[in-house]
């Protein structure tokens, strides 16, 4: 039940939102903030509980299940389940929901109850697609959140937005139509193979089929799922969307619908079809490394720092998709890790820029420079941000992408020693960007104010969470770890010969892992 | 008093945090008491635990301190922990000392900076926590953690003046060239993990010693990749071009960092390693042939430089080339000991051309100097008490004590040892050449620039400290024919294995050789700079003379041929594909569709001739389908 309110409470603060901007501008932004913060609470009280030290007894592989029939006859319930996995998702999702209301606090003047009832229901059919265990309601949800964020960057976009909206609709909405293909082949082969005709993600887990039929369906939920990851070549839309999108939109984004399809590949599309991503591994972890130095390379060329920043993505997604095709526990967590990492120091870095952007009226690093001088604080936080995002160990990014080489060096040692090689390319991007934009001389003789107060404190939270993240990780790893291990035993019951850790019984009564004081 | 060992690293830190957080509203006076009051109770600490350690030392001469559990996933679980032993006690001594002592001077130093006295000192203080990290870490992974910390700080300082845009490019320069090798150490992280299932240091050499067979394949690659990393970071052949370069940070910076402590990490990292290098002989051989190449390369171009500091930075590079020599050979307590008075004099030697370039307002061109001797004669005296130890004057210098023990332990290798020891020999010759050519350039001569600095206290107390040291430091480690009193040596050895010996007769005759390799030098720099000065000139004008001179000014050309060849096919690819070629197709498919939009829109003309003829058109068409095809 609790799981249904958790959305249920977003997607009616967005409405009420929408109606408060009617009469002001100032009330949709309190009653985002406050359905958010309220949310938050809740959401850190769920993860204690479930979570924390003090140890829950979880009776499955769910920690938090709900189910309703929804449409009996064709199969479709309305099913949600939360594991640690979800946990970790929803957590951030919430969190990057308060992140960008906070910096559009100012930014946006304009239809401000649309705006947060958009940026509302994408947070909300966002944790809808973490939570949803039943295929037709995953793709419900991961339809529903298009839609909003195709008004967010076409209405509050900037100058080139409509392109921008149009090609992030398209690419998106053709990848879904895969998806959707390979959701009914999936619902039929099923069907045939056992006479239970259901959308059930529990019930298609280990659906006999052959492996041809295998291979189609995994790549329909892969194209879906790529888009998203923006898996080159398939990362085009990316950054034009980013470069257009509101700060918020670009948060939203980078942060979430992202790793949307991340978690898509985790959860669904190597459980559902274990052999066929176990064949398809070499070509996809093929990708990831090239994603991880095109992405780099094209970084470095840009000019515009918003384009940088999206192009960063692209190479930091490389790291999650490797992470989740070489399939062992130190690789999942990695990916997990990077997910959450990832979202908040890109999530920081669009904040950043979007801040400049407010002061200097240009995203073109020609006509930066020298920002450093007058404008402090900000150089300082940016250089925190692009250090983190550089991989420096003692920074959330560091840990995920060192357990994700090292995952895949076990797996396949070429592919990660050449993904090791991302890993000075993004330092000449990083120090590139900081260069250009605050170091060496103010040529154009820049007076901005710095950071204000409010400015301050998101980026204050954000630089405590990648340090937590840095510093202490085991917290976010003990709480993923119950989740990996049961869906790596998904795949380890498909897959004979599997060299994965040793299977273990997904209905035993498990105590979560601890969090082992300092 | 041991316990108490995790306030070392964590005291620089705590200074960090409280001077990038409110670092802007503090003045000067506090900014200086925090930033060099750390780390003066971090090496108070320091010294406490390591007189502890000295005095009582712990059970098996180890003590280790977890603080708490980093990561623990799939069997891999770093924690976040300390392990001290002699090596490490020697490693944390000097660097909370010549720190603190670097601290005190930086604030007299740095005091006329317009701004980014407290950004400076919060940089220092990163610094000295990160690279405590890095000597003190259980783990290669917390050690990582120190080593990419005391990078980025190294690049946060070569940059301290960032509206050039030049010291923006050495300080990316440092750290992108560091990176290089850190990536392979990382590679060499993973490798170690996969086959040994631990990365803590200790079971690690164990496993490794039990499990692995000497000269595996298997240990040529880990040794091998761990070289990598301290390649770049101590910058030797092939990735020593940052160092010179990094000179474009404030003067303080070049005597903590790129003199005294982070650039002999790489030589910690393989004594700390040491049972992985003894286990691929192939890989210990080539780190003594990179030494002892890097040792005469770096020597060659420092005796052609005309910035002081570049003179040092030379100097430096070649003087860790000794060090890597020293390990190379299996001379380890002599590679620690040459580490530890090398950070004495070096950092003596760019504290007081700090001194000199602060009076001579930023001038650094020695050929711009002259004279000095007589308007500054403190700085002088120190200065050439570190020459002389730089230049290993015989018996009563530091220098020439750990110098010595380097080449005898090269004598003794049985890889091609006579080969390493002539060119450490010839090294020795040109130490005494470029240090005294530098010597009296700047103090002896004509005066060119008046000197205008009247130092206070904190400039010159630590000069005359480091001078000191760099003088007694030697008399720790006495050699068997010159009294007989390995203080240090014994000390190392509780943790790093022992030095072949070699007989006490033939040591003494190489002693005598190197005293006349060190000595000649000096006097050849008497002769060519100060005596017959037109020598040297006529020298570089002949064809031949000028050409070499400009190659091992430029350090060989490598900077000129990783320019061309890495970095600028790089920029060029990268700004070629600025557009993105994977979009093309993307855009192609758009075009496609607003082209058939265009033509299918003129196709709707309303003129019911058009229409009429399409629909008959079609018709044929359609009916010749049905008839022809089926």
């Amino acid at each position: 039940m609790i799981l249904t309110w958790l959305i249920a409470e977003i997607f009616a603060g967005g409405i009420l939102a929408w109606i408060a901007g009617r009469w002001s501008r100032f009330w949709p932004r309190v009653i985002s903030l406050v359905t958010l913060s309220v949310h938050m609470v809740i959401l850190i009280v769920l993860w204690v509980r479930y979570f924390g030290p003090v140890g829950y007894v979880a009776k499955g592989p769910w920690v938090i299940e709900v189910s309703y029939s929804w449409i009996p006859q064709l199969g479709i319930s309305y099913h949600l389940s939360m594991d640690g996995l979800s946990m970790l998702l929803i957590v951030l999702t919430n969190f990057l929901g308060i992140m960008a209301v906070a910096c559009s606090w100012n930014a946006i003047q304009e239809r401000v109850g649309f705006f947060h009832f958009n940026l509302l229901w994408i947070v909300a059919s966002i944790m809808g697609v973490f939570l949803a265990t039943d295929l037709f309601l995953f793709y419900f949800f991961w339809e529903m959140m298009l839609v909003p964020l195709y008004f967010l960057i076409g209405f509050w976009g900037y100058e080139n937005r409509t392109y921008a909206s149009i090609k992030f609709f398209i690419f998106t909405q053709a990848g879904g139509l895969l998806m959707l293909l390979a959701i009914l082949g999936l619902y039929f082969v099923h069907g045939r193979a056992t006479g239970v005709y259901t959308f059930d993600y529990n019930e298609l887990l280990g659906t006999p089929m052959s492996e041809s039929t295998a291979r189609w369906l995994m790549l329909g939920f892969f194209a879906a799922f790529a888009v998203k990851l923006q898996v080159v070549p398939l990362h085009t839309w990316l950054p034009d969307a980013h470069t257009q999108a509101p700060t918020a939109g670009s948060v939203d984004l980078a942060g979430l619908v992202l790793k949307v399809g991340a978690y898509g590949m985790i959860r669904f599309l190597v459980p559902l079809f274990p052999e066929a991503a176990l064949d398809f591994s070499d070509v996809a972890m093929g990708l990831a490394v090239a994603g991880i130095l095109y992405g780099a390379v094209m970084a470095f060329a840009q000019t515009d720092i918003k384009r940088l920043v999206a192009y960063t993505s692209i190479s930091h997604m490389g790291f999650v998709l490797l992470g989740i095709f070489a399939w062992n526990e130190l690789a999942l967590e990695g990916a997990v890790m990077i997910m959450l990492a990832h979202a908040i120091t890109t999530g920081a870095l669009f904040i950043l820029v979007g801040d400049l952007n407010d002061r200097i009226h240009t995203r073109d690093m020609g006509r930066m420079g020298g920002l450093w001088q007058t404008a402090p604080r900000m150089g300082g936080v940016a250089l925190f941000f692009a250090v983190a995002s550089l991989g420096l160990p003692g920074l959330g990014n560091f840990v995920g992408e060192f357990l994700v080489v090292l995952g895949t060096y076990q797996a396949n040692t070429t592919m990660a020693v050449v993904a090791t090689l991302g890993l000075i390319l993004s330092v000449v991007y990083s120090l590139w960007m900081i260069q250009v934009a605050f170091l060496g001389p103010n040529h154009v003789g820049w007076k901005l104010p710095d950071m204000n107060l409010r400015e301050g404190a998101i980026m204050a939270t954000m630089i405590a969470v990648v340090l937590w993240f840095g510093l202490y990780p085991q917290s976010i790893l003990a709480t993923a770890r119950q989740s990996i291990t049961n869906l790596q035993q998904i795949v380890a019951t498909t897959r004979p010969e599997e060299k994965t850790q040793a299977p273990v019984d997904p209905l035993n009564v498990v105590l979560p892992e601890e969090w082992e004081a300092p | 008093m041991l316990h108490l060992l995790f306030l070392v690293p964590i005291l620089p830190f705590c200074g960090f945090v409280v001077l990038a957080l409110f670092g802007r509203w503090f003045d000067r006076r506090q900014v200086a008491a925090i930033g060099v009051g750390s780390i003066g109770l971090s090496a108070l600490f320091a010294l406490l635990v390591g007189f502890d350690f000295v005095i009582a030392p712990p059970a098996g001469d180890h003590f280790s301190q977890s603080l708490w559990t980093w990561i623990n996933v799939g069997g891999f679980s770093p924690h976040i922990a300390f392990y001290l032993d002699s090596l490490s006690v020697i490693m944390i001594l000097v660097v909370t000392v010549v720190g603190f002592l670097i601290h005190v001077y930086s604030a007299e130093y740095m005091e006329d900076e317009p701004d980014g006295y407290a950004r400076f000192f919060a940089c220092m203080n990163l610094f000295v926590g990160s690279m405590l990290t890095l000597v003190l870490a259980d783990n290669l992974l917390l050690l990582y953690l120190g080593w990419e910390g005391v990078g980025l700080c190294s690049y946060l300082l070569i940059g301290f003046w960032y509206t050039d845009p030049a010291n923006g490019r050495a300080a990316r320069k440092a750290f992108i060239v560091t990176r290089i090798g850190d990536t392979a150490l990382l590679v060499g992280l993973l490798l170690l993990f996969t086959k040994l299932g631990t990365l803590q240091i200790q079971p690690l050499m164990q496993l490794a010693s039990e499990r692995w067979v000497v000269g595996s394949s298997i240990t040529v690659a880990a040794a091998g990749l761990l070289l990598g990393g301290a390649l770049g970071k101590s910058a030797q052949l092939p990735l020593q071009t940052w160092l010179p370069d990094a000179m474009a940070g404030p003067t303080p910076v070049s005597a903590l960092i790129h003199a005294a402590t982070m650039v002999t990490a790489g030589v910690y990292l393989i004594a700390r390693m040491n049972v992985l290098f003894t286990l691929s002989p192939v890989i210990q051989t080539t780190v003594a042939a990179v030494g002892a190449g890097t040792l005469i390369l770096a020597g060659f171009s420092a005796l052609t430089q005309r910035d002081i500091k570049r003179v040092l930075a030379y100097s430096t590079i070649s003087q860790i080339g000794y060090m890597f020599l020293a390990v190379g050979v299996g001379a380890w307590s002599a590679a620690m000991f040459h580490f530890m008075t090398h950070a004495f004099f070096k950092a003596l030697l760019f504290m007081a051309a700090g001194v000199i370039i602060l009076g001579l307002h930023h001038e650094q061109d020695m050929f711009k100097m002259g004279g000095l001797r007589k308007q500054t004669p403190l700085v002088f005296w120190t200065f050439l008490a570190g020459s002389l130890s730089l230049a290993a004057l015989p018996l009563v210098t530091a220098g020439f004590y750990s110098k010595d023990a380097i080449l005898a332990g090269a004598w003794a290798s049985d890889a091609g040892g006579r080969w390493l020891w002539a060119a450490g020999l010839g090294g020795a010759l040109l130490t005494g050449l470029y240090t005294f050519r530098m010597v009296f350039l700047t103090f002896f001569g004509q005066v060119q620039t008046p000197f205008h600095l009247k130092p206070g206290l904190r400039l010159l107390l630590p000069l005359v400290v480091l001078a000191f040291l760099s003088i007694v430091a030697g008399f720790l480690d006495l050699p068997r024919t010159l009294g007989n009193q390995p203080w240090f040596s014994d000390f190392v050895h509780t943790s790093l294995p022992e030095t072949k010996e070699i007989a006490g007769s033939v040591e003494r005759n190489l002693q005598i050789v190197a005293s006349l390799a060190s000595i000649g030098g000096i006097l050849l720099a008497y002769y060519f700079f100060l005596r017959e000065p037109g020598f040297v000139r006529r020298l570089m004008m002949t064809p031949l003379g000028a050409a070499l001179h400009r190659f091992w000014f430029v350090g060989w050309g490598f900077d000129w041929a990783y320019d061309n060849l890495i970095v600028g096919t790089y920029v060029r690819l990268a700004r070629a594909n600025r557009a993105d070629v994977f979009d093309l197709p993307m855009r192609g498919i758009a075009l496609i569709n607003q082209a058939g939009h265009i033509v299918l829109s003129r196709t709707e003309t309303g003129r019911l001739r058009w229409y009429a003829t399409s629909v008959a058109f079609g018709a044929i068409v359609a009916v010749g389908i049905v008839v022809f095809v089926t």
